[in-house]
């Protein structure tokens, strides 16, 4: 199967990858996994005071597919609010990256990385 | 299509793997296209079809995975090719050191050291899931099975890291 060349650059120079200090009150973390092929993904926010994700970093281990979808979605969701992130759906991720039919878990794999970090994001607040 | 009906045997987790090739062989013998070679056109197709059903069923019942994944379909539950993600965040966790400890292996004074802990660690885990997901699989109860499915799914990530454990393994003799 042929990669789309916005999945090979994404692939080949990932923007983003590593960790924040998870101990940093600003961070907070998205964990998922995808059954189907076992890939795992790390993506944390760095946001601020007022909401707005000021910071991104990803670690995933899976194919160049699930690798493209964080390293775009870290990106996108840069100088954000909390609420235009949530906003982000595995459509627009799966188009920005031609990514076929067999590899939209992946992106849905993205999206549902940021909804989980938003999701601790608001526990947090609510504390 | 049930697949334990086909073979006859009862539809539990834990089979009996010896009978199931047994019946596997005899079936086969039963279905095979040499067998319809003077029949009409229309019989040796519909044993080119059970032949390859009687296949599929024996590599789905073979396998623990797949035979698990086969019990709760029966039961309504579509495993395979399913898109929805595992939020469990302990047990990523873990999956995401046990890749993390597969990546330091390469730079390793004693890669084999690290590659037998690895393999010690990870049967351990698998076993514990296996034990979870068996006694899951023998109760009726709704909740038991989607249960069953979350263990199903967690398996598969251990079969994941198990691959690619054996692939770093084979390189590490190259």
């Amino acid at each position: 199967m042929a990669y789309s060349e916005k999945v090979i650059d994404h692939y080949e120079n990932p923007r983003n990858v590593g960790s924040f200090d998870k101990n940093d009150p600003s961070v907070v973390t998205g964990m998922v996994g995808a059954p189907a092929c076992g890939d795992v993904m790390k993506l944390q926010l760095k946001i601020s005071a007022d909401g707005i994700i000021e910071d991104a970093k990803f670690k995933t281990y899976g194919c160049g597919s699930a690798i493209a979808s964080s390293s775009l979605v870290t990106e996108w969701v840069k100088g954000k609010s909390v609420d235009e992130a949530a906003t982000i759906k595995n459509a627009d991720i799966a188009e920005e990256l031609a990514l076929p039919p067999v590899k939209i878990h992946c992106s849905i794999l993205a999206e549902d990385a940021i909804k989980a970090a938003i999701e601790e994001y608001k526990t947090k607040q609510a504390k | 299509m049930n697949y334990f009906d086909l073979f006859n045997l009862e539809p539990a987790f834990d089979i009996d793997t010896a009978l199931l090739a047994e019946r596997y062989r005899e079936l086969q013998r039963a279905v095979h296209p040499d067998k319809f070679a003077n029949d009409s056109e229309q019989q040796k197709l519909l044993s080119v079809q059970r032949t390859s059903q009687v296949n599929d069923g024996y590599q789905t019942l073979k396998n623990p995975l797949r035979r698990a994944e086969h019990m709760l379909s029966l039961r309504g539950i579509e495993l395979s090719h399913e898109t929805t993600t595992l939020k469990d965040g302990a047990f990523l966790m873990q999956q995401m050191e046990w890749r993390e400890a597969l990546e330091d292996i390469q730079h390793s004074q004693e890669p084999q050291e690290l590659v037998d802990e690895l393999y010690d660690s990870f049967a351990e885990f698998e076993a514990t899931l296996s034990k979870k997901l068996t006694s899951l699989l023998a109760s009726s109860d709704e909740a038991d099975a989607l249960l069953a499915a979350d263990q199903i799914r967690k398996l598969k990530f251990m079969a994941k890291l198990q691959d690619e454990l054996a692939r770093i393994e084979d390189d590490l003799l190259d």
